[in-house]
């Protein structure tokens, strides 16, 4: 089986949010909810990347590890999901998510979270795949399909990647290679413990 | 004059080309690598942040390292601490229990009572007991719930059991945080450490060899009791207030700065409340009824609160209620 990832190619990153747009509608994302952003560093100044970041699926997930009632489950793609209908929006896994991943609608009294939303890659939930359930509570699932994540598809620069971890990693790596310059996979060496060594 | 004209001109051209062979250094596109960034913020403990387009900024924190420490300490550290802190406390107390046995009134109840706590302070008393049981396992169930209860009752039932308790420990820390200061009102007149605690102590508070230290209204063990309750209780429940209002004044760090505070002090304080309810119920003969009734019998009190039955005894010329 392919182990899923994402990879973002900050040299190619034009901030254009086109990502976050793709994932908020093809899911209907609610109002608040971001599964997927774009961080500018040293906005203005030299040196400025954009970078988009969602959840990594990462090795051996936080989340996962931290949940009170062990509602977090990995496919057999290594794509970390979780079952809405167990999450009792505690907020843990946000404290222990080193990309902020975990997303709560705001219900109920006081800061009361909803369940949490995340990332799915695409892979929709634990309901039956594409059924109406799963829809309402994860988004579409394009995985069961055979598509990749949206984002990445409609990338126009195609700085973001997903799929199997070493397909994009070898197609950035030739990147890097031809253009000569490139400033790393963001987020894999705490995601996935290992870096693209070109 | 011509040669001279062509010289300087040569110059000129000389120095443009020179500077356009020089353009600016491309080194800030190796200074942010994504491996480097990454390790050197997680060997310092910071966090990679950038700014954002959407309006909610805690998501302009790109990376934040520290949620790795945080893992470990839920996972491992609050687990070993609370752990033993609530094990060893039963541990210990069951020893104490079959060792010493119950603490009785030597020659038994005389039959002659004193009132030790009236009705405000009985009802408050109860409410804080109460919240704090609740409060405390359902705390518990967040940290030992998924290794003990879930492989019994299932995910489904556990996920209700662990929303309910979600629910109660939010709303009922609020009857919680006013029984206390209630309680501090009440009570703090006569919890001021004194020389005579000293003393208590020294004799082992009348738990250990024989002999009752003389004692006012609170010895010295209840006085640990009551500011264990006020201070422990007081930095749990406003710990707990950042909790419940995430992000509304403070940032990651922060929050997961307070649910280590709040933790690590509510199993603490769990430990230290078993002990509490031991020798005011099983423990020891008579204690109870100082909470139930209110009415305590005038033996119990002459031998643990000595100073105080004869300051009550002083006011009202009858003394002690006849029953």
């Amino acid at each position: 089986m392919a182990r899923m990832k994402f990879l973002l190619d900050s040299d190619r990153c034009i901030e254009c949010n086109a990502c976050v747009t793709a994932c908020k509608n093809e899911h209907e994302v609610p109002w608040g909810i971001n599964r997927r952003r774009v961080v500018t560093l040293n906005d203005g100044r030299p040196g400025e990347r954009s970078i988009s970041m969602a959840c990594m699926h990462c090795t051996d997930a936080p989340c996962a590890a931290v949940c009170p009632v062990s509602c977090f489950y990995t496919t057999a793609d290594a794509i970390v999901l979780h079952d809405k209908d167990l999450c009792i929006g505690c907020g843990y896994c946000f404290y222990a998510c080193p990309f902020g991943a975990p997303q709560y609608p705001r219900v109920g009294n006081f800061g009361s979270r909803g369940k949490m939303d995340k990332c799915t890659y695409c892979a929709g939930g634990p309901q039956a795949d594409n059924s109406p359930a799963e829809y309402t509570q994860y988004g579409a699932n394009r995985i069961a399909e055979g598509k990749l994540p949206l984002c990445a598809e409609m990338c126009s620069t195609k700085a973001l990647l997903a799929g199997d971890g070493d397909m994009i990693a070898q197609i950035y790596r030739e990147r890097v290679q031809r253009r000569g310059y490139g400033a790393g996979a963001w987020g894999w060496r705490t995601a996935y413990r290992e870096t693209v060594a070109v | 004059m011509r040669a001279l004209l062509l010289a300087l001109l040569l110059a000129c051209a000389g120095l443009t080309a020179q500077a356009q062979t020089a353009p600016a250094p491309l080194s800030d596109r190796d200074q942010s690598s994504a491996e480097e960034l990454e390790l050197q913020r997680t060997l310092q403990g910071g966090r990679i942040e950038g700014r954002i387009t959407i309006p909610n900024q805690q998501a302009a924190t790109l990376i934040q390292p520290a949620g790795r420490e945080w893992r470990a300490f839920h996972n491992r550290t609050l687990a070993w601490v609370g752990g033993v802190a609530v094990v060893g406390m039963l541990a210990l107390l069951a020893i104490f229990f079959f060792s010493r046995g119950r603490i009785r009134i030597e020659g038994g109840p005389s039959g002659q009572t004193i009132q030790r706590f009236n009705i405000l302070e009985r009802a408050n008393h109860w409410m804080v007991a109460s919240c704090f049981i609740i409060l405390g396992l359902s705390g518990l169930n967040l940290t030992f719930g998924r290794h003990l209860l879930l492989p019994m009752v299932g995910p489904e039932a556990f996920t209700a059991v662990s929303q309910w308790g979600k629910y109660a420990h939010n709303f009922l820390s609020f009857p919680f945080a006013l029984g206390l200061v209630v309680m501090f009102l009440l009570w703090v007149r006569d919890n001021i450490p004194n020389r005579r605690d000293i003393t208590w102590f020294k004799m082992g508070g009348g738990f250990i060899g024989k002999g009752h230290p003389a004692a006012e209204r609170f010895n010295a063990g209840q006085k640990v009791v009551f500011w264990i309750t006020i201070l422990g209780g007081g930095a749990v429940a406003a710990s707990g207030y950042f909790l419940i209002f995430p992000f509304a004044a403070t940032d990651i760090a922060g929050m997961q700065l307070s649910h280590i505070v709040h933790s690590l002090l509510a199993v603490l304080m769990i430990a230290a409340m078993l002990a509490h309810i031991y020798i005011g119920s099983l423990g020891m003969e008579g204690a109870i009824d100082a909470m139930s009734s209110g009415q305590v019998d005038v033996k119990w009190a002459k031998e643990h609160h000595s100073l105080w039955v004869e300051e009550e005894m002083g006011k009202t010329p009858a003394g002690a209620k006849h029953v």
